[in-house]
């Protein structure tokens, strides 16, 4: 093998055709990638970093995109160096797959849903190597111990909808692995994936690295995940590449503006040690401040207690009941005045499920929730529509929770006409101030929501649920689909909002740096049962229960140096929460670590 | 009150330029030559429809049996020019069609949107609340249509006798049916999508979500079906007339025009073939119109058809 870089990229152009002309997607963009090493590409959505890599693959013209200068030089494993730009149909259908290893971001949906692991895997084989049918199956049984999956024989014969997000992660990276590819593209693999899977995914991706040598492109937003994985990092903004250099350097001692402030916009854990309440963002090199607000948590504003939630698993020709779905479990808490309550914990845990049942847009098995001093459960119909007044919610997903065919005055001006607040031009007047508070200019009332950007979109979803001066809002995953740096601005703005007119928020979230950010108290939840809960700094500098403990370890570090290594590679298997009908879970119980702070005793749960 | 998180330049810059303006829309719409083609049809179709005694240049009943069953493009006995020729009883087959274009139309017309209009609004609020509401609704609408639609027109025409309104009435009671179950299934969809929870969370009455929210959201699949059930209807009218319970001859019709051509067809071939592509040139150019309107008013797709240089 030689010393010299097996893909060189040099002064690469891509562009879209669109609307007056043609969009340039990427310009300029030029880097190596050397046999056996890591390297980084991180980047903002739009920032042409899956462009670049798609150009590889010549996978562009599949969205219409042209590349129109530069060289893509290759280095085939029988040493001949080809330019991927002009290579034809045959040499490419060569080389995908079979030298050149693709793991997608969405392993549910890069497996197809109607064939079993094993026939998906056994084609590639076929295919490219020419394997009998018995010899695919077995070399498909050699990947996924490979890739460490527990009980290998009986997921080949299994579907995809069988597996967990994890699972199928796993079988991309042994699909992609199973030629042996030189160079392996990751773009973006463990975006969809809980962050203790997460961890689990990247420990196996440097471990490959190891036992097989093969290069691999990491194509990822989160510089956490670069920090922990990457030798080399390339930066692109814009469709340009910015900075490009060692992940010592590039992370520690940036040299591009562009990268320095995307490093300040990433909420690092553990650096809010020492800081009583939840703390503004660092945007523009400004570092945040703190957020002054009154909340002691003495006045209770929304008392939880005892909430379950089950969803039935119906079966048989009679659609009868054969199960349960144990989404939430014995769940209490309260969340003060003026104050940030998190709920943390990994899909399906049940958190969304909470936020749900507070507002009722689910109905609640047994349990009660109060707000200011009302037994919501037992509202009828009208009065509930009338407490919703006071308590909004703003959902993850920026793209689906607006209508599409509505202009934003509309949307934002719904909620005013909905309760006949205002009417007429008084309802305009009442949506231009809510924009101006939201940061959103006035302009851009008679715009439809395609033509906002994501953070936008999130804007005017807060200023929606502002309409009618709430004192609570659930923020489901609120900031999960935003850009880190769109993120920080939206989690400032959230904040302001909460100096200024008092808010209290639920904080439904994921993301264990976000919500050392900005809690006040934080719940964490595990199979539906609230594991542990206290003052931020109880639970992020004290954890006491093993899941909050893993969770907290699972959360890449910022910093290079500090690499998670004792990461367990293995797949666990996650407790189902399905259980027969009839079964009666035993009730949680909390020990008291020291005031507020509550863990769930062992064998509980 | 303090100065609120504005936007970054970063992120207010970050808009997606579609501001349209009149020029744009006439622009795409010559682009498109297809739609532009369908929509001079229409065009025109509505001028005979209003115009007919203008621009028809025979009248549609006037017999001359001299003249019975001329070829298209012949020259009649007392030298009138018969562009379509004529049919069995010497009349002018254009100036026929001209005036069953009133008839045909606005029978597939009204019929076409006061059965949408039922079908859509049980459809979409039977989908949207579900429970008892939606069974009764939904059964009902299995129940009608395995009763034999023909059966069922002759029977209400015979009740409440033939004429314009109640063939209207009649095609609404046999096409909604279809409309309800389309739109059913979009509102099914539609209820567990995040804008429709948030609007509830908004605290918008039931009614507002279906109609408000829901409905300009379904309202692509439902023109399309909406442009192939005129083309349905214009042929119902025809058997209904041809069973003589709907427009009365000698009064013409597109459907009774086939009806009364299929006698010739081995003779006479321009009888059925002309009002029959009058029929498929209609229902074609709606469709094709219908979609190129729904495309360039939806503000997620518009900017595609609007724009310059991608086409579609």
């Amino acid at each position: 093998m030689t010393s010299g870089p097996i893909v060189s990229i040099d002064s690469l152009r891509v562009e879209f055709p669109s609307r007056g002309g043609s969009v340039v997607a990427v310009k300029d963009v030029g880097f190596q990638i050397f046999p056996g090493e890591i390297l980084g590409v991180v980047g903002e959505s739009g920032s042409g970093k899956s462009v670049t890599s798609n150009a590889l693959l010549q996978l562009t013209k599949f969205s219409a995109g042209r590349v129109t200068g530069g060289s893509l030089n290759f280095v085939r494993r029988d040493g001949r160096s080809v330019d991927l730009r002009h290579a034809d149909e045959r040499e490419m259908q060569e080389i995908r797959g079979n030298e050149i290893g693709m793991i997608f971001q969405e392993p549910m949906v890069a497996l197809n849903p109607s064939y079993t692991v094993g026939w998906q895997m056994a084609e590639g084989l076929k295919v490219h190597r020419g394997l009998s049918a018995k010899a695919a199956e077995a070399r498909s049984l050699e990947l996924l111990e490979q890739v460490r999956i527990p009980d290998p024989v009986r997921r080949l014969r299994q579907y995809p909808h069988e597996l967990s997000g994890g699972m199928c992660q796993r079988i991309v990276i042994a699909m992609a692995l199973a030629c042996e590819p030189r160079l392996l593209i990751a773009d973006e693999p463990t975006t969809a994936l809980d962050v203790t899977v997460q961890a689990e995914i990247l420990a196996l991706i440097s471990m490959l690295r190891r036992e097989t040598g093969a290069a691999i492109l990491l194509i990822t937003h989160d510089m956490a995940v670069v920090a922990q994985m990457a030798d080399r990092v390339v930066v692109m903004y814009r469709g340009e590449v910015v900075e490009q250099g060692s992940a010592g350097q590039v992370l520690l001692e940036p040299r591009h503006e562009y990268t320095a402030s995307l490093l300040d916009a990433v909420p690092r854990i553990g650096e809010m040690v020492g800081s009583r309440g939840p703390k503004r963002m660092k945007v523009a090199g400004r570092q945040g401040q703190a957020v002054q607000s009154a909340s002691t948590g003495q006045d209770r504003l929304l008392d939880v207690r005892n909430l379950t939630k089950r969803f039935p698993v119906r079966g048989g020709i009679l659609g009868r009941v054969v199960a349960n779905v144990h989404a939430v479990e014995d769940v209490s808490f309260r969340v003060g005045r003026n104050e940030t309550l998190s709920l943390v914990g990994e899909s399906g845990s049940g958190k969304s499920t909470v936020g749900n049942c507070i507002l009722r847009l689910e109905e609640p098995d047994t349990g009660e929730v109060e707000f200011k001093g009302r037994r919501l459960p037992e509202l009828s119909r009208s009065e509930m529509r009338d407490v919703r007044r006071d308590m909004q919610v703003v959902f993850q997903d920026p793209y689906g929770s607006l209508n599409p065919q509505m202009r934003l005055l509309d949307q934002v001006a719904e909620p005013i006409r909905n309760y006949r607040l205002d009417r007429g031009t008084a309802i305009e007047d009442r949506v231009a101030e809510i924009f101006d508070r939201v940061g959103m200019p006035r302009s851009f009332l008679s715009r439809f929501p395609s033509e906002l950007s994501g953070g936008q979109r999130q804007r005017v979803a807060i200023a929606r649920s502002l309409a009618l001066n709430p004192s609570f809002i659930v923020a489901d995953e609120a900031v999960s689909s935003l850009d880190v740096s769109i993120r920080a601005q939206v989690l400032n703005l959230m904040m302001e909002l909460q100096e200024v007119l008092g808010l209290s928020y639920l904080f439904i979230s994921h993301d264990m740096a976000v919500v050392e950010r900005v809690s006040h108290r934080v719940a964490v939840m595990y199979q539906g049962r609230i594991v542990e809960m206290g003052r931020r700094a109880d639970i992020f500098e004290n954890p006491q229960h093993d899941y909050t403990k893993a969770l907290l370890a699972a959360v890449p570090r910022m910093d290079p140096a500090a690499r998670i290594d004792e990461v367990e590679i293995g797949a666990r298997s996650i407790p189902s929460p399905i259980r027969p009908v009839g079964h009666i879970p035993e009730p949680c119980r909390y020990s008291e670590v020291s005031k507020h702070h509550m863990v769930l005793q062992d064998g509980t749960g | 009150m303090s100065v609120p998180a504005q936007m970054s330049v970063e992120e207010a810059a970050d808009v997606h330029d579609v501001r349209v303006s009149a020029g744009d829309y006439a622009r795409a719409a010559f682009r498109d030559r297809i739609a532009l083609l369908a929509f001079i049809y229409l065009a025109l179709l509505m001028a005979f429809t209003v115009g007919a005694e203008i621009l028809a240049p025979h009248q549609p009943t006037g017999l001359n049996l001299r003249d019975r069953l001329l070829p298209p493009g012949s020259t009649g006995s007392k030298g009138a020019f018969h562009l379509l020729g004529t049919d069995e009883l010497g009349r002018d087959l254009f100036s026929r069609l001209i005036y069953g274009a009133r008839v045909s139309v606005s029978v597939g017309m009204l019929g076409a949107i006061v059965s949408c209009v039922v079908g859509v609004a049980t459809g979409l609020t039977a989908g949207y609340y579900g429970g008892l509401y939606e069974d009764i609704v939904m059964r009902l609408v299995d129940g009608m249509l395995s009763l034999p639609s023909l059966l069922v027109a002759l029977f209400v025409l015979f009740v409440l006798g033939g004429g314009y309104t109640n063939l209207i009435l009649v095609f609404c009671v046999l096409h909604w049916m279809v409309f309800c179950r389309l739109s059913r299934g979009l509102a099914l969809d539609a209820r567990s999508s995040t804008y429709v929870v948030a609007a509830k969370a908004l605290g918008a009455p039931g009614l507002r979500i279906v109609f408000r929210h829901i409905l300009p959201n379904v309202m692509a699949p439902v023109i399309v079906l909406f442009t192939l059930e005129i083309a349905i209807l214009i042929l119902s009218e025809a058997s209904l007339s041809f069973l003589g319970f709907g427009v009365q001859p000698p009064d013409p019709s597109w459907g009774l025009m086939i009806a009364d051509g299929r006698e010739h067809i081995r003779s006479a071939w321009w009888l059925v073939t002309f009002p029959g592509l009058a029929i498929f040139l209609t229902a074609l150019s709606l469709n094709l119109v219908a979609n190129w309107v729904r495309a360039v008013t939806d503000p997620v797709q518009r900017w595609r058809w609007l724009s310059r240089e991608v086409g579609r």
